[in-house]
């Protein structure tokens, strides 16, 4: 570290300098007076002693400048001439690594935003959400949330929020607006200050309906009230009842469930209000989807857990009756989606992640092989400059230097394309309805990553041709004019080159078997038994509650709509039901066998999916019903409850569909219901991954819903229809949001993972092919043109055209089919992780193995095409006559 | 090396080395002045000498500067190699006589 006081000291040192070489210049001229000399001769003779000053001045200034940063860069501008000298080189080495760069950081940024990101809120460390230790989803009841809350010692605060809808009318057009019904608590917990007005807080709560405000989100007061500040104490309609806006929150800050942009926050109590079925008070009623804490400081994971464990098994004796005994242990996880939905989208990311990873990996290989190729035509300026008097150091960091040129240029290309990628994506809304809230925008961490990936390549890249630089003897090197002698010896053993080359081909096979598992699931799942058929199908969903209807005067209404719509042209049928098969959001019930006196959640038969469907939802659906009846507009609540059930619930609980007709099951409720009919299997949760679901389907008139979608079926085409819905619904009532798509659009959201997975799969996959192909490609080139005397001697000789290939390329097939086989194991062993978001993922696929076994040949011949033509078109005659 | 050993008999400043290695070597090495400064420059950064500002005999201002004891071992390993080599050269010229020593 001598430099570094030496380089703050520099100028002090050179202005010593300039000193002393002046009283130098003055004693000699002193002395030259002394002598007797004029001063005007005396000074010049001093001058002529001392010789140029200026040149003096600069070589004693040079011994004290920094001479590693000058030759540095000296090596950046000879390394720029050599890469110019070869654009081909460079833009191949650049575009590779630019794509390699890309496709890493992508996947990272959006794992950095779904998983890594923490909450936007202060001290967001110590947030946590309280899941069940046995379920995937957070769900608790409010009284269950109230004792979880006043019992646990852990937390300094647990809020509780319910992601909803409810139509909102501001004094014009009324529409439908998606927010959070949080616990009175909930900003306070976070720890938020609001951006305008005030927050509501615990204070505010006294009892169901005593809160009427509203806290907009940053987003809703802009998109909906254009951004006015005088918006608060404003009173707006939330479902025809009046709430008071109170504030808005701070811009950066979307709710706790992160992926999700609401337009506004309402206090849970107020709920009563909002929904008039009274679920504040039902312990069952687990509709709240996520509680959320703030640990308290000095309480451990497991000290948490342990006290709310204690707090459910306390639970769990006191309510038997409405506890789930399955969902009283409980669980700490990050807020947001890599939380809420854990294992799958962290596992799907973290194999995304690496593939990625491996693709630049793969790329490195290929660009190590590139360059070691370039060092050895280079060999001759190497052992001309070791000749010279070059230190190998001095020629290896001249190599380096090149590689990090090329992959700093690669890398910030790279980070380009992402960057607009990126902003691709987030501006994106797959779920038309839902608004997503992706923040994919890069920021430090990707920028870092990015750069440390180009740095790291650069080097990995830069370090392969190192042995064979410290190798070169540069007397035999320019001795022996031809450059491939030193090779001869080591044909024989496996080299650098080779290795990396199985490597890479190992990458790519990786990458093409999961993503032909990744494509033949998608392929699979379309064709698979929906249970609907949604073609030509429109869903509109309506909530009477929203334009203020009550009790009876829904299914009243839902009547009139259904067959308001009915009578339209064009429409061939119209069937209502709670929530369309496939889609977010779905209602899930125990199932108990008639016998069972005891309707305790432990003694439950089974669980089922649960449907309240009109009478002609069947045929509006397009499910097939097998056996028994469907419903009727007499199946109404003075009538004996009935069920159609499905073919799976029907073989477990019954035995068969034959057996199940005329039988009867309870729900938690307690009354007997009678199967009346039975229909075909379906998909039912929004994962068309899901395994055989038991469902049942209720008349709504036995169970009414407000918030039910109605499935028209259009004799013609579904879109035209669209107008005429929503000008119908406009005569019914005014004042009534509706929300109209196709069911296709709808279902996108279902298969939303899987072909998600699919697409991004089906690019790595490209992506690793076209790097194998290049590197094959290179290699086998590289290969021929070294040993094109060889094969010329051969052809002389009279070998036939099948030995000439066997010479040429029999290593490289050698290699190929060696990566192959490792990359087939390989990525068999990944499509287990796949097996959870793609449909039937399963490797033990025929068509999956040849195919990847085809896609590997093809590969191989691809890239093999041009130097085996090459190799075969060698005229000897024309090759010896060069010596 | 010249420097070196006329610093280890004693500390000086620019001029009085110049002035000592000429009278030194009795004006047989006849060297332009400023061609002091890029060496003692870099004796100074390799450590080998060390400066201060003083005030010399005379009364002027001076840039005194003085041997450490890095610059000694440095001076003890050149003066033996250059021995070694003067040895060699002089046993090459004058093949017939062993040296003295």
């Amino acid at each position: 570290m001598m430099w570094l006081p030496a380089s703050f000291r520099r100028r002090e040192l050179l202005n010593d300098l300039s000193e002393e070489m002046r009283l130098h210049l003055e004693e000699r001229t002193e002395q030259l007076k002394r002598e007797g000399l004029s001063p005007r001769e005396a000074e010049r003779q001093a001058r002529i002693a001392f010789g140029n000053l200026a040149l003096v001045e600069e070589r004693s200034r040079e011994v004290w400048q920094w001479p590693t940063l000058e030759s540095i860069g000296a090596d950046i501008r000879f390394a720029l001439r050599q890469l110019l000298h070869s654009p081909g080189f460079a833009f191949v080495a650049i575009a590779t690594l630019a794509l390699a760069i890309c496709a890493n950081t992508v996947v990272f940024a959006v794992m950095n935003a779904l998983v890594l990101r923490p909450l936007n809120v202060p001290a967001a460390e110590n947030i946590y959400v309280v899941g069940h230790a046995q379920s995937m989803w957070g769900y608790e009841s409010y009284p269950n949330y109230l004792d979880l809350r006043d019992r646990n010692r852990s937390f300094d605060g647990l809020a509780a929020d319910n992601i909803t809808q409810a139509g909102l009318d501001t004094g014009k057009n009324p529409s439908q607006a998606w927010l959070y019904e949080v616990t009175g608590n909930y900003f306070d917990v976070l720890g938020l200050e609001p951006y305008l007005g005030r927050f509501f807080h615990a204070a505010d709560e006294h009892g169901p309906g005593s809160a009427p405000y509203i806290v907009l989100s940053y987003a809703g007061w802009r998109d909906r009230f254009q951004g006015d500040p005088g918006v608060v104490g404003r009173t707006v309609l939330l479902n025809k009842h009046p709430f008071v806006i109170v504030g808005v929150a701070p811009p950066g800050f979307v709710g706790s469930f992160i992926a999700f942009s609401p337009d506004l926050f309402v206090p849970i109590v107020n709920r009563g209000l909002a929904d008039d079925t009274g679920l504040l008070s039902q312990r069952g009623e687990r509709f709240m989807s996520e509680v959320v804490g703030r640990l308290r400081p000095g309480v451990t994971h497991a000290q948490a857990i342990a006290d709310l464990d204690s707090i459910g098994s306390q639970l769990g004796e006191s309510y038997p009756k409405d506890v789930d005994p399955l969902l009283l242990t409980f669980k700490l996880q990050l807020p947001g989606v890599g939380g809420a939905f854990g294992g799958a989208v962290k596992a799907f990311l973290a194999g995304l992640m690496l593939m990625a990873g491996l693709i630049l990996l793969a790329a490195c290989a290929n660009l190590g092989s590139l360059f070691a190729a370039r060092a050895a035509d280079r060999s001759r300026e190497v052992a001309l400059r070791l000749a010279l008097g070059a230190r190998r150091v001095r020629i290896l960091r001249q190599l380096l230097t090149e590689a990090m040129l090329l992959s700093l240029a690669g890398g910030a290309a790279g980070l380009w394309g992402s960057v607009i990628l990126l902003r691709a994506i987030s501006a994106w809304r797959p779920f038309p309805q839902f608004p997503m809230n992706l923040p994919l925008n890069p920021d430090a961490n990707v920028y870092a990553l990015a750069l440390m990936l180009a740095v790291v390549s650069g080097f990995l890249f830069g370090i392969v041709p190192v042995r064979q630089v410290l190798r070169t003897d540069p007397y035999q090197v320019i001795k022996s004019a031809s450059a491939g002698s030193a090779s001869a010896a080591q044909r024989g053993r496996l080299g650098m080159r080779d290795v990396l080359l199985v490597m890479q081909i190992t990458v790519c096979a990786v990458l093409v078997t999961s993503s032909i598992v990744a494509v033949r699931g998608l392929l699979r799942s379309m064709h698979s038994e929906l249970g609907i058929d949604p073609h030509d199908t429109l869903l509109v969903e309506t909530d009477p509650r929203q334009a203020g209807y009550k009790d009876a005067q829904v299914p009243a209404l839902q009547r009139r709509t259904i067959f308001a719509l009915k009578a339209l042209p064009g429409v061939a049928q119209v069937g209502l039901v709670s929530s369309p098969p496939l889609k977010m959001g779905w209602d899930d019930t125990n199932i108990f066998t008639d016998e069972t006196a005891d309707l305790r959640p432990s003694n439950a038969a089974a669980n089922a999916i649960y449907f309240s469907i009109s009478p002609d939802y069947f045929q509006a659906a397009g499910t097939a019903l097998l056996m028994g009846r469907v419903f009727t507009w007499n199946d109404d609540e003075k009538a004996p409850h009935v069920a159609v059930i499905n073919q799976e619930f029907a073989r477990r609980i019954f035995g068969s569909a034959a057996q199940a007709i005329g039988r009867h099951f309870k729900t938690k409720e307690g009354g007997r219901i009678q199967v009346v009919g039975v229909v075909e299997d379906g998909k039912y949760t929004a994962n068309v991954a899901e395994g055989p679901q038991n469902a049942i389907f209720v008349p709504i008139l036995q169970n009414p819903r407000s918030d039910a979608w109605a499935v028209v079926r259009s004799s013609s085409g579904a879109l035209q229809l669209a107008s005429a819905i929503r000008s119908k619904l406009r005569d019914l009532d005014s004042g009534l949001p509706c929300f109209i798509q196709t069911w296709s659009e709808e279902m996108n959201g279902a298969f939303f993972a899987s072909r998600m997975a699919a697409l991004s799969l089906g690019v790595l996959g490209l992506l690793g092919a076209t790097l194998s192909i290049t590197g094959i490609f290179g290699m086998s080139a590289y290969s021929v043109s070294r040993r094109l005397k060889e094969l010329g001697i051969r052809v002389a000789l009279g070998a036939r055209r099948k030995e000439v290939l066997q010479a040429a390329l029999g290593r490289t097939f050698k290699l190929l089919a060696i990566g192959s086989a490792a990359g087939l194991g390989l990525g068999l062993l990944a499509t287990r992780i796949l097996a959870f978001i793609v449909y039937q993922a399963t490797p033990r696929d025929p068509v999956v193995l040849t195919g990847v076994v085809v896609a590997m040949a093809l590969l191989g011949l691809v890239a093999t095409w041009i130097p085996a033509q090459r190799a075969l078109s060698v005229e000897p005659v024309v090759l010896l006559r060069e010596e | 090396m010249m420097i070196l050993e006329s610093l280890r008999r004693q500390p000086a400043h620019g001029y009085a080395l110049v002035q000592n290695i000429q009278q030194r070597s009795n004006n047989l090495l006849q060297v332009e002045e400023g061609s002091l400064y890029p060496a003692l420059q870099r004796l100074l950064k390799a450590r080998l000498v060390k400066a201060e500002w003083g005030i010399s005999s005379t009364n002027r201002r001076v840039r005194t500067y003085q041997i450490t004891a890095a610059g000694l071992r440095h001076l003890e390993q050149q003066i033996s190699s250059f021995e070694r080599m003067f040895e060699g050269i002089a046993l090459v010229l004058n093949p017939g006589k062993l040296p003295a020593s």
